[in-house]
């Protein structure tokens, strides 16, 4: 890393201290930044991303791994991914009993049959229901279901929540305005190497009769990840 | 689903007890540190894919390694964790960061 790595400044990791995707977070011990720590770090290594990108994307075209067209077409092709998508894979679980049941099954194929290709990640598609609030965190970089949700936004990728969600999942709801019932299991899913996640969440109650149609607007991407929970308007 | 066609049998089954290895080897891993040396329970098999570990410098990441969903208990994970007893992580680990604990 560059001499600015603000672990190797700032804190004594007691580890030996690898590139181990910097994990940025965990300390090893158990210990974890707090909030005001991380925001510094955000703010420091932001300077630096775009040049690490700006190298990283020299070096791959330069070996020859993929040309600057595979690049362009792959940002485009995220870039264009429908935001409504998501909304209408849970809708269809909510009226479609048969296909929830082929979903919670076998994310991948199920969102299949809406023309999304998972690539080589496989997709595991976890419910909420009256018992289980499920929370989507990537703690080594930034992983997320970008075949259905297109690029994941800031906060998903900042260390804060990804420190945060793992550690503190109930006290990172409540920032988002989502207030768990101690009686309801939390459960944090880190998207950590080869599956990708997405929260089924909870159909609203008083959407009795509604369409797939209807029901899709209410699912927005939080939703999906676990943050907040479908309501009606 | 040919990439996670598994090339040997997976060694742990849902519901076995196991531990996270608890070692800090240089080089890219996916096992978080925060997990390693803790105790769960195996969700779910994923699959076999190819060893990210190996996959970072350029070797083919072959043979495949088995994965697994490794359920925890945040408590066992974090001492002073701030919510109830049955709240839950999950991750997945390659079989080669696991070892088998005791029933508790």
């Amino acid at each position: 890393m560059s001499p600015h790595d603000p672990h190797d400044h700032t804190h004594g990791h007691s580890h030996p201290h690898s590139h181990d995707h910097a994990h940025p977070h965990d300390h090893g011990n158990g210990s974890v930044l707090k909030y005001s720590d991380d925001s510094v770090h955000d703010v420091r290594e932001s300077d630096l991303y775009p040049l690490l990108a700006e190298a990283l994307r020299a070096i791959v075209v330069d070996k020859g791994l993929v040309s600057a067209a595979d690049i362009r077409e792959h940002l485009e092709a995220l870039d264009k991914i429908d935001d409504g998508m998501g909304g209408r894979i849970v809708a269809r679980a909510w009226t479609d009993p048969e296909y929830k049941r082929r979903l919670l099954e076998n994310g991948s194929d199920a969102v299949g049959e809406f023309g999304i290709d998972m690539g080589e990640t496989q997709l595991i598609v976890v419910e909420n229901t009256d018992t289980v609030h499920n929370l989507v965190v990537c703690t080594l970089c930034s992983c997320y279901p970008r075949a259905i949700l297109g690029l994941p936004p800031d906060w998903y990728k900042s260390k804060s929540y990804r420190a945060r969600a793992v550690n503190e999942p109930r006290a990172v709801l409540r920032e988002f305005g989502t207030l768990v019932p101690e009686s309801v299991i939390v459960r944090v899913h880190d998207s950590n190497a080869d599956m990708r996640y997405l929260v089924l969440p909870k159909r609203p109650s008083g959407t009795e009769g509604w369409s797939a149609e209807q029901l899709a607007v209410l699912v927005t991407r939080d939703c999906l990840v676990g943050v907040v929970s479908a309501t009606k308007p | 689903m040919n990439a996670a066609a598994p090339s040997f049998d997976p060694y742990y089954i849902l519901g076995d007890r196991v531990r996270v290895i608890s070692a800090h080897p240089p080089g890219h891993r996916r096992t978080p540190h925060y997990i390693r040396g803790k105790e769960g329970v195996v969700e779910r098999y994923c699959g076999a894919f190819p060893n990210p570990e190996e996959r970072a410098y350029g070797f083919s990441g072959l043979p495949k390694r088995n994965l697994y969903r490794v359920r925890f208990r945040q408590m066992d994970i974090w001492s002073g964790y701030n919510g109830p007893v049955h709240d839950l992580l999950e991750l997945e680990i390659f079989e080669h960061w696991l070892t088998r604990a005791e029933a508790s």
